[in-house]
């Protein structure tokens, strides 16, 4: 073997080795982070954490059963809220839109995107609260639901343009009108990808504290109905976190624990439904 | 015949006199569309020039011309799929059964004048969707089951898919997709059938069936097909035309085209001479 040869199949041997230690990093760091979670925060979980209400300060026990019910909540309202918007929008973009608007919508998009979380929390707070004079599930959820707009519409709108063109023009060349092929050929051929944007978005709003501080604010007790303020699990985080309580600490790395594994049921019963259907092959 | 010599003609033209566009044999039948002063623009770019020509009724008309020559969108802008493409502009007068297709509304019109592509484009759905398709869409009150059928065995398909209906349309072969999407072209019922280059992208086998196909469809409707297979329309259509730079050179019976060319140009290139 030449020295020449030898130096290429080292080379190629190395950068090999490297591609795979890197993707082995990527998924290695979310196992860290769960068995870090199952570590601190495991012992605390149990049937009260779910159903009993956070205790007064010294007693130990109690759960979180209302900052569960409390993101949940808002996650409800934050998806009724943005994902419509975002979706809606993102058709507009990808079948109507001329380019010049598609893309002044596509950069503020992105720059909505990028404004920080904290920012969205104080304009949700003087646009819901301070009218209300009062926080509230409902004001969360629009802080929440803003974010996820700019992130569901931008996905949105790459998945219906990847679909591709001879599939509008096998359904405009059989009578559909411009609807009826948004609506029964090109989202449902792009269904699977508008979904996994959706669950980014989802996924990336269940997490968010700082925007629910101003919002949703906090609660030691359920929030009946829309209109009181509401515990959530990232804010609980928070607060026990901080807390100089021991028990505190280990209830909020179970709370991050059910956060995280919340996010997972729900992308895994997406994936299941994800799998039904036929999708469009790669071109 | 050059098009920039055919006599002009009326715009309230009847089928029976639109014969007279091309020679005595197509003068005798009666005309399913009437192409005349066609002009067409993508944008400053005129890419057809004055084309006027007839489609005959039950007969199969080939477009034929090297690549470049205008024929797929000449074919495109008999259902107006051109309008899909921005920019796009049509001046002259193209008419169906004696009326204008461009004062139509464009969804009837694609449901009278239906489309098969160059590559299979079937749905992401099973076989069955794909061809219920168009009943649906078009709120069809036929049974659909027995419609689907009937349009899958006129594509020569029902046999190979009659047990499996329900799996995905992408399951198929390249040769059964396309027939597949003849048979969603043939089940809304539709006048004219166009066809752009719809062999290209098939091995022989498959391409020997749906010529067979397209030969046997003739009783169903009238066939326009692009192909630059020069063969393949002296194989299957009735008549030819043939174009270059988007000007129609010679449209004539196909054994004449093919064996008595009248213009030097149509002579040069089904010899092999260019294209």
């Amino acid at each position: 073997m030449s020295p020449r040869l030898r130096w290429r199949k080292f080379v190629s041997g190395f950068m090999l080795a490297m591609t795979g230690v890197c993707a082995l990093v990527a998924v290695s760091v979310l196992f860290f982070i769960l068995g870090y979670l199952v570590y601190h925060g495991g012992t605390s979980i149990n049937w009260s954490f779910f159903t009993k209400l956070p205790t007064p300060v010294g007693e130990t026990g109690g759960g979180m059963a209302n900052a569960i019910v409390g993101s949940a909540k808002l996650l409800l309202a934050a998806s009724l809220l943005g994902v419509p918007i975002g979706f809606l929008g993102a058709i507009y973009l990808a079948e109507f839109s001329g380019s010049k608007v598609a893309f002044v919508v596509r950069y503020a998009a992105d720059l909505l995107n990028g404004v920080p979380s904290i920012v969205i929390g104080i304009f949700a707070y003087s646009l819901v609260v301070l009218p209300f004079k009062h926080f509230s599930t409902l004001a969360g959820g629009f802080a929440l639901g803003l974010m996820m707009v700019p992130i569901t519409l931008r996905s949105t709108e790459e998945f219906l343009l990847a679909v591709p063109r001879a599939l509008r023009e096998a359904a405009m060349a059989l009578g559909a009108s411009k609807w009826k092929t948004i609506v029964t050929v090109i989202v449902p051929a792009a269904y699977r990808g508008i979904l996994t944007a959706v669950l980014l978005a989802f996924a990336r709003v269940a997490g968010e504290t700082a925007p629910l501080l101003f919002t949703a604010f906090g609660n030691r007790y359920w929030s009946p109905g829309w209109n009181q303020p509401t515990a959530s699990l990232p804010v609980m985080i928070f607060t026990y976190a901080v807390a100089p309580y021991e028990d505190w600490h280990r209830q909020a790395w179970a709370a991050g624990l059910v956060l995280l594994g919340l996010i997972l049921v729900i992308n895994i019963v997406a994936r299941a439904i994800l799998a039904r259907g036929i999708a469009v092959p790669r071109a | 015949m050059h098009a920039s010599v055919r006599p002009a003609v009326s715009l309230n033209i009847t089928p029976s006199q639109t014969g007279a566009i091309g020679r005595e044999p197509i003068a005798a039948l009666p005309m399913r569309m009437n192409i005349s002063e066609l002009n067409f623009f993508y944008g400053p770019k005129q890419v057809l020039f004055d084309i006027g020509m007839g489609v005959a009724a039950s007969k199969v008309t080939a477009l034929i011309g090297p690549s470049g020559c205008g024929k797929s969108t000449l074919l495109r802008t008999l259902n107006r799929m051109h309008e899909t493409v921005r920019n796009a502009r049509l001046k002259g007068e193209i008419l169906l059964d004696g009326q204008s297709i461009l004062a139509q509304d464009v969804t009837q019109l694609r449901r009278r004048v239906g489309m098969v592509f160059q590559r299979p484009n079937p749905f992401p759905k099973s076989i069955f969707e794909n061809v219920a398709y168009g009943l649906r869409i078009n709120g069809s009150k036929l049974p659909i089951s027995e419609a689907v059928e009937k349009s899958l065995r006129h594509a020569a398909l029902w046999d190979e898919v009659k047990d499996h209906l329900q799996k995905s349309a992408y399951e198929l072969s390249g040769g059964q997709q396309q027939r597949l999407c003849i048979a969603r072209a043939l089940a809304v019922e539709p006048e004219v059938l166009l066809l752009d280059e719809p062999c290209s992208a098939l091995d022989p086998i498959s391409t020997a069936k749906i010529e067979e196909l397209l030969v046997q469809l003739k009783d169903l409707c009238t066939i326009v097909t692009v192909t630059h297979n020069m063969q393949q329309a002296a194989r299957i259509s009735d008549f030819t035309a043939f174009l270059l730079t988007g000007q129609l050179i010679e449209f004539s019976p196909t054994p004449q085209l093919f064996t008595t060319p009248g213009d030097a140009r149509t002579e040069a290139y089904i010899t092999g001479r260019f294209g």
